[in-house]
């Protein structure tokens, strides 16, 4: 039973890092860029939640949409001012350095705003636990949400890029800019529509994150967001089923070995993994392997 | 011509040399007056660890043209490694120098051993997946040194994950490392000179390095690696020897670094990827490829936050927005013609007479 714990417990911060990494992966697969900022977006959309919901006494479902309206806009004008300028730079380093400097920028606002204290988070989800096994197994309700919302994030996702106009557009973006831009494709727009819903999902799993582990400063973003890269290429970058399944599979992998190995070592495990899975699968576990031309 | 034949690239490399020697001799000289308030002191080894740790990058990053997240972790496989050598050999080694040497060269021949681990998936990765998989690497090791303890007695070492009691040693023996606590005690072996002294040694096998056979095979890699093959290169050989060079060299700094302080520990930001991209910031500043660059990069970004101090709580958004804004100035496409005009035009200002010329290109 205690093991059944764990695997929820691995599994719903697998779906935070899942819907995290879906973010990443849309990001990195249209605009071919390491978005450093996206883990310090999560920390933003959790500190407007918190103000929302403990300084204004917001309802929680309208906090977290004032905090992905917000995340979204901030999503929109950091690519707008600090990555487009730097497309066809002649190095991919630079958009890089820039991002670390768009995510030093948000903690150190974050830290200016709300002080460096850590601020007590109470959870967004107001459900009640189920018992399960006569009290062994409890699952607890932001549990069920998280897991819920992760299957219809990606759900929706799928569906959006698969069925409608933008999406179509977003994967010709990603597949060969240049052709897509001579079909009519407005490149410019579908990448900021593409940043605008990665920074809305960051905000939806910030406000999942602080109902796992309810404290809240500047840098809670930071490990999260390397974690949910480390899903996005575990399970493929680029793929949306694979950013989901790499996803789950680092969140239980990390809490199964916090529980039975050592907590201390459990992000090393996860990294280590990492490394074994892609020396035997270079590209990930579902990303295509592209056969490089000459 | 009975000048001696000097290369512009000799010129150039003698030049980065001399500059860095009479900043050395400027800074000692000062500080032998006296003229340094103790905090510049301080910073002086720092300034001399990140100058190591930012060329020893520029060579990977810039030379071989692949992205490395991980290098603190080399920094931090020398700084461990070197200072158990010094905690172990204290007694028995009682020259400072030797002891130091030594040590300095454990730290650079452990460093390059993960540096060859490491190197091995570089083989069959590239891109943004040869990152990942750096930094990944780097986690691994601050991870590992921040949960082991080790304990040195006559039965030689011994390992534990748990607490120091799990380590069964017998009376004689001494703890090393105390997980977390990391390692206390090193001694306080490096000063500004020998690490003045270390930098220009790098320095000058790295500029070495970059003018050889080697060098120019090196950077046919990054150009270009199909066509590097096709006329003979051996692309996994350079790779490989290239990580290896970079993490010895991360693993001097390393040595540098856990001698300078009393206590040596793996927690916090000095050896995760915030350490790594914070050197890679120096060496992107100060021009991918450029190692002089990455020297001055170096010495103006370690002594800016410091020299912000006053402005207390604003000091690291003052220094994110100072990178965003370089960043923009120096590789915006659209802020190089805007560049290129501005030259042009004043350019045209000194020379009249080409102005028509000019202004049609």
């Amino acid at each position: 039973m205690t093991f059944l714990t764990h695997l929820f417990n691995g599994l719903t911060q697998g779906s935070i890092y899942a819907i995290i990494a879906l973010g990443y992966t849309m990001v990195y697969g249209i605009a071919k860029m390491l978005n450093f900022a996206h883990g310090d977006i999560i920390m933003v959309g959790s500190y407007i939640i918190y103000t929302c919901m403990v300084s204004l006494n917001i309802p929680s479902v309208f906090s977290i949409l004032i905090a992905m309206a917000f995340c979204t806009v901030l999503g929109i004008v950091t690519e707008k001012v600090a990555y487009r300028p730097l497309r066809g730079a002649s190095s991919s380093l630079a958009v890089l350095i820039t991002a670390i400097g768009v995510s030093y920028l948000l903690q150190n606002l974050a830290l200016l705003i709300f002080k460096a204290d850590p601020k007590q988070f109470s959870s967004v989800v107001s459900l009640g636990n189920i018992s399960l096994f006569d009290g062994q197994l409890i699952i607890y309700g932001y549990m069920l949400v998280t897991i819920i919302v992760c299957v219809v994030v990606m759900v929706g996702l799928t569906l959006f890029v698969k069925k409608t106009k933008a999406g179509q557009a977003m994967q010709a973006v990603s597949e060969d800019r240049g052709a897509a831009q001579l079909m009519g494709i407005n490149v410019n727009a579908t990448i900021a529509l593409t940043f605008a819903i990665g920074s809305a999902l960051a905000a939806v799993a910030g406000a999942l994150m602080c109902s796992a582990s309810p404290t809240l400063t500047p840098y809670i973003g930071t490990m999260p967001g390397i974690k949910a890269f480390v899903a996005a290429v575990f399970g493929g970058i680029g793929s949306i089923p694979g950013a989901m399944l790499g996803g789950i599979l680092i969140g239980i992998i990390e809490k199964i070995s916090e529980a039975y190995i050592s907590s201390q070592m459990a992000d090393a495990i996860v990294f280590a993994v990492l490394i074994v899975v892609l020396l035997v699968k270079p590209a990930g576990l579902l990303g295509k392997n592209v056969q490089e031309k000459v | 011509m009975n000048k001696p034949n000097i290369t512009k690239t000799t010129k150039n490399n003698l030049f980065t040399c001399g500059g860095f020697i009479v900043l050395v001799v400027l800074m000692s000289i000062l500080r032998g007056a006296g003229a340094l308030s103790n905090s510049v002191q301080g910073y002086l080894v720092p300034l001399c660890i990140y100058i190591i740790m930012a060329i020893s990058l520029n060579l990977v990053v810039g030379i071989l043209g692949e992205l490395s997240l991980g290098h603190a972790g080399f920094m931090c496989v020398g700084a461990y490694t070197s200072a158990i050598f010094s905690k172990c050999t204290e007694a028995t080694i009682t020259s400072v120098p030797v002891r130091f040497t030594l040590a300095i060269l454990v730290g650079a021949f452990c460093a390059a051993v993960f540096g060859i681990l490491i190197g091995i998936p570089v083989l069959r990765l590239k891109g943004d997946y040869l990152a990942i998989v750096t930094l990944a690497f780097g986690e691994i090791i601050k991870n590992i040194c921040n949960s082991i303890y080790l304990g040195f007695d006559s039965n030689g070492f011994h390992v534990s994950f748990k607490d120091t009691v799990s380590l069964g040693l017998e009376e004689d023996g001494q703890v090393i490392i105390k997980g977390a606590q990391g390692i206390s005690g090193t001694p306080k072996d490096s000063n500004f000179i020998v690490g003045a002294v270390l930098v220009l040694v790098i320095l000058v096998i790295i500029l070495n390095l970059v003018n050889s056979r080697p060098g120019r095979a090196i950077m046919s890699i990054r150009d270009n690696r199909i066509a590097a093959q096709s006329v003979g290169i051996d692309v996994t050989k350079y790779k490989l020897m290239v990580f290896t060079i970079s993490a010895a060299f991360a693993g001097v700094a390393g040595a540098l670094y856990a001698h300078n302080y009393a206590t040596l520990t793996a927690t916090g930001d000095k050896f995760n990827y915030n350490a790594s991209i914070m050197i890679l910031v120096y060496v992107v500043l100060g021009g991918i490829g450029n190692i002089r660059g990455s020297i001055i990069a170096t010495i103006i970004l370690y002594v800016l936050p410091e020299q912000l101090r006053f402005m207390r709580d604003y000091r690291m958004l003052v220094y994110a927005i100072v990178l965003i804004l370089v960043m923009l100035y120096n590789w915006s496409p659209k802020m190089k013609e805007i560049r290129e005009v501005l030259r042009i035009k004043i350019r045209n200002k000194f020379a009249r007479k080409r102005v028509k010329e000019d202004i049609q290109i």
